[in-house]
């Protein structure tokens, strides 16, 4: 009988408020150590955590997106623990009264569409980061004491690591959408633990152990395998699993013990007798309600109800939001939407993710979002009609668009300089046809013979004659006549 | 021309009154104040650190500004001390801790920059109990404070430095810190006023937390005038304590009561029953008779849930205190062992070597008292009782103006006296951690002596009013002082006088 995984996962995402979320101190990544530092962040005797208010309004706006219910009073516990990266020895968080509580979202997996539960939402401060050095040994950089954190704490309804990843994808589609965070995993500004046990399906919950601190889609779905697979071999061997923290290793792919249960911190958590209670209005939650733009989900279903897009591009299309404004700005100037949706998933994802992969070989860092795109939406509608009419060929069209994003300008006009329309006319063609038959004799030869599949390199050669610009269906057309007419005889 | 010790016997008023009319310069008296100091603390010690040249300075500073008619405040050119536990920029802050023995402060307290904004030139660090913790001053890891009164008793604490330092003409008026009674208490002992203000009313920002939910900062004074003046300086609203209070006013302008007619007074019985020392009964039972004389409504009323205020307190207090002081571990700042094997080794021993036996003891308890499975049965607990007391003082200031009561079960005992049961020694706080439990503002005001052994020993009472009532309790305690004249600065000059020498 197969093993059933149930995971849950919890989220941790840096708000992308400029202070911190209880001192005015910036916030920016990769700051030098101990720059984005005061008495209170850095937990000095005497120094009073003051709540950012605009943290507040971040968090339930996540709530909101993430159809939870937001609640007008929430409340800061202390979570008490020793740890050098930890300056005051707690961490100020929500425990007994979270921000926000019972949402859910939906995923778009090879299995169909699936509602994941979130449990909660909470607000809480990150600690500070430890630096290892051999020589120096163990520094400690507070500037990323304070950043205001979200926790997302998903209901265990995740069966495959496929969901979970899908899942992941969706926070980060929703929370970009929202702009309250960037959600770079790579930055650390999403963070993941992933809690997993195995059963059968219809028993009851198994003993789970938790994943701390995963950092990238990948290793998500890794450490959720090797896991799994740990798991099933242990109970099939007969041994128990044990409540415990483990650690994925990314070079080994295995997870190991990092510490188990019984010696688990007990938090003693209790009110945060420095801060009052947040409240929300209804005014307040009004506003931010109002603030929320169309989210993935609502602009997935218009995508396939308007424009006949599949649900797989439109979900692709909405992952993240200025992608999908990108699109939208396009099909508004666009004849043909389809086509820039083509386009788009096609040859323009294809030329992001070369040129990222070249910025990474180099070790630079490549454009995001918005900015990695430098064509205009007019002219990329544009030169998706060219394709859709037929005006330029797909070859073709692709040389223009590497040609707009080294330099941005109207394709239409671009193609008339350059010439790259596409021949249309039958004398044209049917020349370059004759041509391509013409010089070789023994490719015709052999396509007489019966070797039917030596037209494609025929049809090659015989574009080659109009420069690439030949319409390829009719050219194809003319040399399959002629190829007929040519064996007849 | 006044000498010296003429200087350290007057109020602030009347200081304030002398700079005024050009008998004396904020030099002279800070001077006289800290020859006082020189002559005094190594038998009394209630400094711990005195900043003998950046005083004179500032002084200096505040003679030009009134020459050139340019003065900060009414309080300009008046010497402070400050308890130990308030942080100002370039100087320690030991909390009276082996812990912060080297710790100097990054930054200025709000209540300290508020003192330095009004011009008073600080005279230096008060004596303690450890971070807060105690009731005698004897828990200071630097050595213990006597009670100017009589030198083999304790000054109360925590705030004993403090309170000793204003009773021993040492300082015209010394912040405090109060959390249970720690200003109002030594206050007591020492013949003092002292000032414990409603929660929120005066910035906790850089004091350093005991328990952050009963902490606040208040004046000890020479008379309640003086302490209302110190008000003035040190209230308000501050932006960067989320639980300073924005509705209190931060003005304390005192009424002249010619008669104290229309004031309903109320003595809870709770506070008047067993445990209470003979002379204290009678003195406080006397300032009820004279309040009622000069006018009060003098009324019985009842907290029937005030026996629950003590165990609520030292649970509430070691529970936050334990979290508050998970911070000293020695990995950034503070006292750190020197061999250590590993991290938990640096934890354990950099805070069992730093810390001394109360605060361990508060820590231990405190964490008890929030461990999981027990914090059901202490912590919310005492949370309950806490939510009890407030209903129940809100309903009895319904109909009172003020409550009176005791400060303290007793009067100054003998160092040493209570060192052995530490239960004993929280006894005493009793009647002051309801004003804590409850955020009300409670004043501290003599109001007789007790005598003992040939000694005479200072009695206090306490006057306890609705959150926005401190000007009025001020101005009660303002009217039974001109009734009373209590005997200002009998005991303070001792050993001056003792040591042979005159100013």
């Amino acid at each position: 009988m197969k093993w059933e995984m149930v995971i849950g996962l919890e989220t941790h995402v840096e708000l992308n408020t400029k202070s911190k979320v209880f001192c005015s101190c910036r916030t920016d990544f990769g700051a030098e150590p101990n720059t984005h530092v005061c008495p209170v962040c850095m937990g000095l005797p005497g120094a009073l955590p003051v709540f950012n208010g605009l943290v507040l309004r971040h968090a339930a706006m996540a709530g909101f997106a993430l159809n939870c219910h937001v609640h007008h009073v929430s409340r800061f516990d202390r979570k008490n623990y020793f740890y050098p990266d930890l300056p005051k020895a707690y961490q100020i968080s929500q425990f007994y009264r979270p921000l926000c509580e019972n949402g859910w979202l939906t995923v778009q997996t090879s299995e169909g569409e699936k509602k994941i539960g979130i449990t909660r939402i909470h607000i809480e401060e990150d600690a500070g980061k430890l630096l290892h050095d051999d020589k120096i040994g163990t520094m400690l950089d507070m500037n990323r004491c304070g950043v205001p954190l979200i926790e997302i704490v998903s209901e265990p309804d995740i069966r495959s690591a496929e969901e979970a990843v899908a899942y992941l994808r969706k926070v980060r589609a929703i929370l970009t959408y929202i702009n309250v965070s960037d959600c770079r995993m790579n930055e650390g500004s999403l963070r993941c633990d992933v809690n997993l046990s195995i059963r059968h399906p219809g028993d009851p919950l198994g003993v789970r152990s938790e994943m701390k601190n995963l950092n990238s889609f990948q290793s998500v779905e890794r450490a959720i395998q090797a896991e799994y697979e740990r798991q099933v071999a242990a109970l099939e061997a007969g041994e128990e699993i044990v409540q415990e923290t483990r650690r994925y290793d990314q070079k080994t792919g295995k997870t190991s013990t990092m510490r188990r249960k019984e010696n688990s911190a007990d938090y003693r958590y209790f009110p945060d007798p420095d801060l009052p209670e947040t409240r929300l209005t209804d005014e307040d939650m009004a506003a931010i309600l109002a603030a929320i733009p169309a989210l993935p989900d609502a602009r997935r279903e218009t995508y396939v109800q308007t424009y006949g897009l599949t649900p797989y591009a439109a979900e692709q299309l909405t992952a993240e939001r200025w992608l999908a404004e990108y699109f939208e700005e396009a099909t508004g100037t666009a004849q043909f939407p389809v086509g820039v949706a083509n386009l788009l998933q096609g040859e323009v994802f294809a030329l992001l993710s070369a040129r990222a992969a070249e910025a990474e070989k180099k070790g630079e860092s490549a454009p995001e979002g918005r900015a990695s795109l430098p064509i205009s939406p007019a002219h990329l509608a544009k030169l998706s009609d060219l394709i859709a009419q037929g005006r330029v060929n797909s070859s073709t069209g692709k040389k223009i668009l590497a040609a707009l994003f080294i330099e941005d300008c109207d394709p239409e006009a671009y193609a008339q300089s350059h010439e790259l329309f596409t021949v249309c006319d039958d004398a044209t063609l049917i020349a370059a046809v004759q041509q391509a038959i013409a010089e070789n004799p023994a490719l015709v030869e052999s396509y007489r013979k019966g070797k039917l599949t030596v037209e494609k390199a025929l049809m090659g050669k015989a574009m080659a004659f109009t420069r690439g610009k030949a319409n390829p269906e009719r050219l194809s057309e003319l040399l399959h006549t002629m190829l007929t007419r040519e064996t007849d005889q | 021309m006044r000498t010296y010790s003429e200087l350290c016997k007057l109020t602030v008023r009347e200081l304030i009154a002398a700079l005024a009319k050009g008998e004396t310069t904020s030099v002279e008296i800070t001077q006289a104040y800290l020859s006082s100091i020189a002559a005094q603390n190594e038998a009394i010690f209630a400094y711990l650190d005195v900043y003998t040249q950046s005083a004179l300075a500032e002084a200096a500073q505040s003679d030009e500004r009134r020459k050139a008619g340019k003065l900060l405040s009414p309080l300009d050119g008046i010497p402070v001390a400050v308890k130990d536990n308030m942080l100002v920029e370039g100087r320690k802050c030991t909390c009276a801790s082996k812990m912060l023995a080297d710790f100097v402060s990054p930054y200025t307290a709000t209540a300290v920059q508020k003192l330095r904004n009004a011009g008073m030139p600080l005279l230096g660090k008060c004596n303690m109990d450890e971070f807060a913790m105690g009731s005698s001053n004897e828990n200071s890891a630097f050595g213990v404070c006597h009670n100017p009164w009589a030198s083999d008793r304790v000054p109360g604490g925590s705030s004993g430095g403090a309170a000793a330092a204003v009773a021993a003409g040492m300082a015209p008026v010394a912040l405090g810190s109060d959390t249970g009674g720690s200003i109002r208490q030594p206050a007591s002992f020492c013949g003092v006023v002292g000032v414990k203000p409603a929660y929120g009313a005066v910035s906790r920002y850089g004091l350093v937390a005991f328990a952050s939910s009963l902490d606040q900062i208040g004046p000890i004074a020479k008379t309640a005038e003086d302490a209302a003046l110190m008000m003035s300086v040190i209230a308000g609203y501050d932006p960067r304590d989320a639980t300073s209070d924005a509705t209190l006013a931060s003005d304390c302008t005192l009424r002249t009561f010619d008669s104290l007619a229309g004031l309903t007074i109320g003595l809870p019985k709770e506070c008047f029953g067993e445990g209470l020392a003979m002379p204290v009964y009678h003195a406080v039972q006397a300032a009820a008779e004279q309040l009622r004389a000069m006018g009060a409504n003098v009324v019985e009323t009842s907290i029937p849930s005030l026996p629950y205020a003590l165990s609520a307190y030292y649970v509430l207090s070691s529970a936050e205190a334990s979290s508050n002081l998970a911070r000293f571990d020695g990995v950034r700042y503070g006292y750190r062992v020197k061999e250590y094997a590993d991290l938990d080794e640096l934890y354990r021993k950099s805070r069992e070597e730093g810390f001394g036996i109360e605060v361990k003891r508060r820590i231990m308890l405190g964490t008890f008292a929030l461990s999981s499975g027990y914090q059901d049965q202490y912590y919310l607990k005492a949370q309950q009782a806490r939510e009890l007391l407030r209903y129940e003082f809100g309903q009895a200031l319904s109909t009172c103006d003020a409550l009176l009561t005791p400060v303290a079960p007793t009067y100054a005992y003998r160092l040493g006296a209570m060192t052995a049961d530490p239960m004993e020694m929280y006894m005493g706080d009793l009647y002051t951690v309801p004003a804590n439990l409850t955020g009300l503002p409670n004043v501290s005001v003599p109001c007789g002596n007790a005598t003992e052994d040939g000694v005479t020993l200072p009695v206090g009472m306490s006057l306890l009013g609705a959150r926005d009532s401190l000007p009025t309790l001020l101005s009660i305690a303002a009217a039974y002082e001109r009734e009373t004249k209590p005997n200002l600065g009998i005991r303070p000059y001792e050993h001056l006088r003792k040591g042979g020498e005159s100013a």
